[in-house]
């Protein structure tokens, strides 16, 4: 279970994150939705312990991963894995490199096992064995989205964060990723949390819906009770109604 | 005027407080070279990248350099008689001087730009916070394999300029102007002290370390995209340069 308490961010004078308090239940996926730039990949940094925030906490079963340090913070990070916006997969390493990363670097695993891990991912993640070799200039958004989940998911995390998973893609590959995601949820029972615009889209993935606006979250709840959900605000967003809430 | 004295205050201050961020910088990646996991291969790779890719652009400024170091000094000492003199004088001015200086200003163009874009690019991509959120230290992982191959490549690459400079000289100064091949080199033997060449090791361990800390320091703290990773490329090249120029002086004025 993630819990956040009155957590309060801000940069240069800018408060960006106002008191946010958010429960995210063990197995569950957790989307949280807003417009861009209102503090959504910022809520997930100080999640995973990139950002420290001015005051407020996050708990992590209990813990409270703002006030870790050293090696403390390092054993707290390798329970979960964190699939970025742009996927960020090392430039220097070819795709087959990339996979291996985290298993070179936090287990003791042969080379032939690695080897074999990868290759199940990457038939999970229904890309044929020769993309190993490519390096990810060379491969295509959705491919590159793929190969970090790919990634993450080696980890076998407890713990998975999205950063807007399915953003600059086109539509098949949206629904491609977001069944990726399902899929993988159901076979390892992770506890999620998505960050995303994409409304309806995000919505199949969703077990709840938090809505973050002007730095406080105003709405929580199923999918189905934040479509129907009473406050404009929420309506307008999920209906694209722009210069409402511009004003 | 008081407007203007704020203001000067306000940038002495961002100053300070920069060259204290960067000593902190410094301190944490040196530091983590005696923390396991200890990087050797990340270390070599980058001995690579600073070292090794240098190599070629350091042997042409070294050649050139002794050539016309050579050629002026011949024409100079000429006029007194001392052409005896030459190969000290090509040897003393690399040494001490030329072989450092340059030989930073060319890694410096070289790798420390390369160095910077490259993290620059890892910071924007949000490769180094995908490294942390996989439990491994970006300073430790990054950072630090760089700074210690820039402590040992650039005194190596120094002492190939030198070499390298000495030799361009003697073709000038002995196959083409026909001073004695034995006048040169025995000159040279004679006037060069160990201070001469500790103070040239000393000047490139510490060229080394400034250059590679302010390349990876920019590209850390790169911000803004692409125009922030081309700024910080941009400010890496010129603040080492102004930095190796002012720690030669510095060292130049304790080694004398």
């Amino acid at each position: 279970m993630i819990q956040i308490i009155d957590l309060v961010k801000s940069f240069n004078g800018q408060v960006v994150l106002d008191g946010i308090n958010l429960e995210m239940p063990q197995g569950k996926i957790t989307v949280v939705i807003g417009k861009s730039g209102v503090g959504k990949s910022v809520l997930l940094k100080h999640i995973v312990g990139l950002l420290k925030p001015n005051s407020g906490k996050v708990l992590i079963d209990g813990v409270d991963i703002t006030f870790l340090t050293g090696r403390k913070l390092q054993e707290m990070k390798k329970r979960f894995a964190v699939l970025f916006q742009g996927g960020a997969l090392f430039d220097s390493l070819n795709v087959f490199e990339n996979i291996a990363f985290p298993l070179r670097e936090k287990t003791r695993l042969s080379e032939a096992e690695i080897k074999r891990r990868i290759l199940e991912r990457l038939e999970q993640m229904n890309l044929s064995p020769e993309v190993g070799y490519k390096f990810p200039d060379q491969l295509s958004g959705g491919m590159k989205k793929r190969v970090a989940l790919a990634r993450a998911m080696i980890q076998e995390p407890e713990i998975m964060f999205f950063d807007e998973p399915v953003t600059g893609l086109d539509p098949p590959m949206t629904n491609t990723v977001f069944h990726l995601i399902t899929k993988t949820h159901q076979e390892s029972g992770y506890t999620a949390l998505v960050v995303s615009h994409d409304i309806p889209d995000v919505f199949q993935v969703a077990d709840y819906v938090a809505m973050l606006h002007q730095g406080r979250i105003i709405a929580y709840g199923t999918p189905e009770e934040i479509q129907h959900h009473a406050d404009p605000i929420v309506q307008s967003f999920i209906h694209g109604e722009v210069d409402f809430l511009e004003a | 005027m008081d407007n203007l004295l704020r203001l000067w205050g306000r940038w002495v201050l961002s100053l300070v407080q920069d060259a204290g961020r960067m000593i902190l910088f410094l301190f944490e990646g040196l530091g983590l070279a005696f923390v396991p996991p200890f990087r050797g291969r990340r270390f070599l790779q980058e001995i690579q990248l600073i070292g090794v890719k240098s190599c070629l652009i350091v042997l042409l400024t070294a050649a050139f350099t002794g050539m016309v170091l050579a050629l002026q000094g011949y024409y100079t000492l000429r006029k007194y008689g001392s052409e005896g003199a030459l190969g000290s004088a090509v040897a003393l001015s690399l040494i001490r001087e030329m072989g450092p200086v340059l030989t930073a200003l060319m890694v410096s163009a070289r790798a420390g730009s390369a160095v910077t874009a490259e993290i620059g690019i890892m910071r924007i991509t949000e490769q180094l916070d995908a490294l942390d959120t996989m439990a491994v230290n970006p300073m430790q992982y990054v950072v630090m394999p760089k700074l210690i191959a820039g402590l040992v490549a650039v005194p190596l690459l120094t002492a190939i300029f030198d070499v390298t400079g000495i030799l361009g000289g003697y073709l000038i100064g002995v196959v083409l102007l026909g001073v004695s091949s034995g006048t040169y080199f025995s000159g040279m033997v004679q006037s060069v002290v160990p201070l001469d060449i500790n103070g040239g090791i000393v000047k490139s361990l510490v060229f080394g370390l400034t250059i590679i800390l302010v390349a990876c320091y920019k590209g850390y703290y790169t911000e803004h995209g692409a125009e922030g990773v081309s700024r910080a490329t941009n400010q890496t090249v010129v603040l080492s340069a102004i930095l190796v120029l002012a720690w030669d002086y510095v060292l130049t004025s304790f080694f004398m």
